[in-house]
């Protein structure tokens, strides 16, 4: 478990990481985190003649927070993004979905954009970042370009990246006012990768009626999966009987068996975990209307009615 | 008067220094080491038509490359079979270097030896090996069917077929008024110790002699294995243990390819060279465990009372042989347990597959008999609506009937002859501990909850402390320090306090002045090694024995020069003193300087020895039945096995969604005869129970048809993190000393794994309310077994009740 010689590379500046990959081409791997890079190279499963190490670049190491959602450089780790106070408050599904991911040493580590750009079906990230219509930067010496999520994961561990692109920034667009969101996940050890994980996505009308409901996949697909249960559940009360979502949700899905689990397993699953998380996701937009509704409804100290 | 330290919960002395990273293993030595990388076959069943070296010739850095033609002499045959027995029908074993054919996924075929592993690996890509494949041979059922063989003068992949039988079973089964039969299968799994196989070697060409150092559980196996091999006197082969991480089994087997191909190459290159497996060549070339079908048919009365057990296992002995049937023997001996079983057959074929070696495992072939026999009592309890612990008590051997004969050998040749043990009252204890009698209302209660919960229960008697011997050396310094020497090794068993509590209490001094060495052929050179819960049985008898010699002697010296009777002294705190007088004393150190006729002064303290200052001028300086040095160097030879047991109770909570399983509480009553160290022992059964939790609900190893590994890495073989692992264990202790050594002692290594499978299966039956029947259980296969017993195909469906059985 010892890896193939390989070329070594630790540019400071974005630009000469850039020119550097274009020069190098198709024999260059990236190495952010290296969570998975690097037992991957151990195994000699991969063997590039050039590794091209970011870490150096404090351009690229950044979570920032505005009004539209939460901007996650290519160095910021898993751990930097989950504490993040301001990133928990614009979208707080990604701290829910970070404690899954993997272990503390893990994501200590490991960076968010490098596990989404991994591709990996069975990670959380890139699930998260597709139910939430997210999207990808990746720079070249031609240019800069932004790729939807939905458009970025083309199949197990392969991404709509290009030879001589690096990945830069993700973004995560902000919860959606009167919404909420959960995650849900079984796996068979503590940090282990999901068998099947769930992340849900409601929104609420003023009657507190599910308008929007939506859940992303994890671990019962080639690509995440996002499917759109508003039709199962729409008009239903948030504290209602929601569980046309999970028996929706099962009824779409089409997981492959494994060692760990089988397809009807998994299947049955993606019921369950869909209905914890839509109920969860609904008692949290409903918690949220109801505390900005008590809040209007407080007088400002000194205003005249 | 000093305090006696066995039976006290000593903190372990070799922490302090493992915690701190000063832990020494074998990949920290021999940095200025060769190292050497090995080529695997990547076919489960294929004949070798060509290997082309060419390639990797050109490697910067390449040392040397040994193929199977490259082998001379003793080095050429087959490995051995360690463990001959007349059963043995077919004993295949493999060669260093495959020869010709290769029998499982991971089988050695070549070796490079570089200046670093990188570049070991670089050159091993290069190897071109042409391969005709044939047909694997994966599974017990495959085995069994033979529609391929494994090995072609190895008919019906039978390794070998065992019968014993005590009374006619047949005939007290069809007589009984119940009967039931029973299907069991249980899978792989594997000891994986964190740290795997290793070896390093030293030529030394100036003195013709070999060192080295391998992370083994038998430094004197090694040794003796190696010096055959390559053709050495054992007295130019020396053989240390550094720190060992774990050995569970895995590394009593002896010697691996690697442990004879090493030292050859250090040889043969004049430099050190040293081997330090990986993980994915340990899950594919090291050993695993536990696979086995079971077919069991028992007769029975109206109380419970087995009338006739049948028992019928085919075992998985993997592509060779080398650990004979130690495995299967264990399993069909000890499936008894606590029980008297009435007439009793068993029937075992040992299997070839194209799959890694199976050899034994801490439990060693005893979880699965543990499983036959109490998932037997289960379905007995079940079938007459009987409390599953009164079935049990109805079965069992009682105290009066020790020392007890079942009529069977055991592994080590000898007669299954329990010498000790309460089985009632380990019973009661754990019934208390577990709160058994009130648990019926606790499972109603949670039931109305909507919540199952399902407590399981399951005994086991262990087997340890077998032959065929130890020794142990116990030195007295001119210091009062005291040296301490085994020649067994020790990978995490505490060995260096409980030994040294041990000779504190014979010698009279304090822990801090003893220092124990183990597995140094240096230092010991006769012993077996530590496997089989055995080492403080057997080597701690041995350096009692030995501490018993050297006290003797310091009696002797002391009562000369104290002018006393020895009779008249005692050893406290490291003083050898006149009983009653304690100003008439001398140190320990004191009694070895005037141990130790001198001629030549070269300390102080040494003058009191010298010719001018003692001895009668009457009498040689060292007498005739005399030796100079007090020293004590004694052995123990156990007659058979003392029998350690202990029962086991977990709860579980099953989740009706999702059907994970998780543990409420385990509890554990235990009986290892006298106990060295309270806490020692209750850190053995929390490992074994971490990892019995392992077997039972995590661990598997997963072949497809082809014989390829599926899951040999710690991200897809489930070794259970501290988060899986119950909090708390709760532990009671019962102590019915052994007859069979001076110390009452029993072993007590593996006592907390082996009822794992059982005690798992009972609990989620309880909690579903049908029989487990095949082991380990993960919640995907609990979901499909509430599909099937709910009769329906769809993911919604009620799950079917039966009422719970007690």
């Amino acid at each position: 478990m010892k890896p193939s010689a390989f070329d070594y590379r630790r540019p400071e500046q974005l630009d000469e990481a850039i020119d550097l990959l274009g020069e190098l081409g198709p024999d260059a791997k990236v190495l952010a985190g290296g969570q998975s890079l690097v037992p991957l190279l151990s195994m000699r499963l991969v063997a590039p003649k050039h590794l091209l190490d970011i870490n150096r670049i404090a351009q690229l190491d950044f979570v920032s927070c505005g009004a539209d959602g939460v901007r996650v450089g290519a160095l910021a780790r898993h751990a930097v993004l989950e504490r993040d106070a301001g990133a928990r408050a614009v979208q707080p599904l990604l701290a829910a979905a970070l404690a899954m991911v993997a272990h503390p040493t893990i994501r200590n580590r490991g960076t968010t954009v490098g596990s989404i750009v991994h591709a990996d079906p069975a990670a959380e990230m890139p699930a998260v970042l597709c139910l939430l219509g997210g999207s990808i930067t990746a720079t070249s010496t031609s240019g800069r370009r932004t790729i939807g999520a939905s458009d970025f994961f083309l199949g197990p561990l392969e991404s709509a990246l290009q030879e001589g692109e690096l990945a830069v920034e993700a973004f995560f667009p902000a919860l959606p006012p009167q919404s909420g969101t959960a995650f849900a996940e079984i796996s068979r050890r503590h940090g282990d990768y999901a068998v099947c994980g769930v992340a849900g996505l409601v929104t609420l009308d003023d009657d507190l009626r599910i308008s929007v409901a939506r859940a992303g996949y994890l671990s019962v697909s080639p690509t995440p999966l996002v499917l759109d249960l508003t039709d199962a559940v729409s008009g239903r009360t948030f504290d209602g009987d929601l569980s046309a979502a999970g028996d929706f949700a099962s009824a779409a899905v089409d997981p492959e068996p494994d060692i760990h689990a089988s397809a009807d397993y998994r299947r049955h699953l993606v019921g369950v975990l869909t209905n914890r998380v839509i109920v969860g996701a609904a008692q949290r937009a409903a918690r949220e209307i109801m505390a900005n509704g008590a809040r209007q409804a407080l007088p400002m100290p000194g205003a005249q009615p | 008067m000093t305090s006696r330290m066995v039976g006290e919960a000593v903190k372990r002395v070799e922490d302090p220094r493992l915690l701190v990273g000063a832990g020494r293993f074998l990949d920290d030595l021999g940095q200025d080491a060769a190292e050497l990388a090995v080529l695997r076959s990547p076919h489960a069943h294929a004949r070798i038509t060509d290997i082309d070296v060419t390639a990797a010739l050109e490697v910067q850095g390449l040392l040397a490359i040994y193929t199977y033609e490259d082998l001379t002499g003793p080095l050429a045959d087959p490995l051995p079979l360690l463990i001959p027995h007349p059963a043995i029908s077919a004993g295949r074993t493999q060669y260093a270097l495959a020869k010709d054919e290769v029998n499982y996924v991971g089988e050695a075929i070549a070796v490079v030896v570089a200046e670093n592993r990188y570049l070991a690996e670089d050159a091993v890509e290069r190897i071109v090996v042409s391969y005709r494949p044939l047909t694997p041979v994966v599974g017990v059922q495959a085995a069994r069917a033979a529609d391929h063989l494994v090995h072609e003068d190895a008919p019906g992949n039978v390794a070998a077929h065992f019968v014993q039988e005590v009374g006619d079973a047949a005939a007290a089964i069809a007589a009984a008024p119940f009967r039931l039969e029973l299907e069991l299968a249980i899978e792989r799994s594997a000891s994986t110790p964190l740290e795997g196989r290793g070896v390093l070697a030293q030529w030394d060409s100036d003195s013709q002699r070999l060192r080295m150092w391998t992370s083994t559980q038998t430094s004197t196996g090694v040794r003796a294995a190696v010096a055959a091999k390559l053709g050495l006197d054992l007295g130019r082969v020396e053989v240390i243990t550094p720190d060992v991480g774990g050995g569970f089994g895995v590394k009593i087997v002896h010697p691996w390819p690697e442990e004879v191909l090493v030292p050859m190459a250090a040889r043969a290159l004049g430099r050190a060279v040293k081997f330090t497996e990986d993980r994915r060549e340990h899950f594919i070339s090291a050993a695993h465990e536990r696979g086995q079908l079971q077919q069991i048919e028992v007769g029975f009365d109206a109380t419970g009372r087995i009338l006739g057990l049948s028992v019928r296992f085919w075992h998985d002995n993997g592509a060779y042989l080398p650990y004979g049937l130690i495995v299967p023997i264990i399993t069909s001996t000890q499936l008894l347990g606590p029980y008297k079983p009435g007439a009793y057959r068993v029937e075992f074929d040992s299997l070839y597959t194209n799959t890694v070696i199976v050899t034994p495992y801490r439990g060693a072939g005893r979880p699965q008999g543990v499983y036959a026999m109490e998932r037997t009592l289960d379905a007995i309890a079940s079938e007459l609506g009987l409390d599953r612990s009164e079935v049990r008590a109805t079965n069992f051997i009682q105290p009066s009937e020790m020392p007890y004969d079942h009529g069977l050998i055991f592994q080590d040749g000898r007669p299954l002859v329990y010498d000790s043990g309460d089985f009632p009252a380990t019973l009661a204890k754990l019934k208390a501990l577990v709160g058994w009698d009130d648990w019926p209302a606790y499972q109603a209660a949670a039931r109305a909850q909507g919540r199952q919960v399902g407590l399981g229960l399951a005994c086991y008697v262990e087997g340890t402390g077998v032959g065929p011997y130890e020794g142990g050396h116990v030195q007295i310094e001119t210091s009062g320090r005291v040296k301490v020497a085994t020649g067994l090794t020790s990978q995490g068993q505490g060995h260096q306090t409980a030994f040294a509590q041990i000779v504190a209490d014979e010698l009279g001094v304090s822990m801090d002045d003893i220092e124990v060495v183990t597995g140094d052929t240096r230092r010991f050179p006769y012993a077996v090694g530590t496997f089989a819960s055995r080492a403080a049985v057997t080597s701690g008898s041995a350096i009692a024995l030995a501490a018993r010699m050297a006290r003797r002697k310091v009696l002797k010296v002391a009562a000369d020069a104290l002018e006393a009777n020895p009779e008249d002294l005692e050893i406290v705190e490291g003083m050898v003193r006149v009983k009653g007088a304690p100003g008439v004393a001398m140190s320990l150190g004191t009694v070895a300087v005037l141990s130790n006729p001198l001629r030549y002064a070269f300390d102080e303290a040494s003058k009191a020895a010298t010719q001018f200052v003692v001895g009668d001028s009457d009498l040689p300086p060292v007498n005739e039945d005399d030796e100079p040095g007090l020293e004590g160097r004694d052995y123990y030879s156990p007659l058979r096995s003392t029998f350690a047991n202990g029962m086991h109770a977990v709860i579980v909570e099953t989740d009706p969604e999702t059907a994970e399983i998780k543990i409420l509480r385990y509890c554990v009553v235990h009986d290892c005869g006298t106990l060295i160290n309270p806490l020692i022992v209750e850190g053995q059964v929390h490992g074994g129970v971490a990892q019995g939790v392992g077997g039972a609900l995590y661990e598997r190893i997963v072949y497809d048809d082809a014989g390829q590994l599926q899951n040999a890495s710690f991200m897809d073989f489930l070794m259970p993190y501290v988060s899986e692992v119950p909090e708390s264990i709760e532990i009671d202790h019962l102590e019915t000393p052994s007859p069979l050594n001076p110390l009452g002692i029993k072993g007590a290594g593996e006592a907390g794994v082996i009822p794992s499978a059982a005690v798992f299966a009972s609990a989620i039956s309880d909690a579903e309310g049908f029989a487990i029947t095949a082991m380990p259980i993960s919640p995907s296969d609990l979901f499909e077994l509430r599909r099937r017993h709910a009769g329906t195909d769809g993911h919604n469906e009620s799950i079917a009740k039966k009422e719970p059985t007690r």
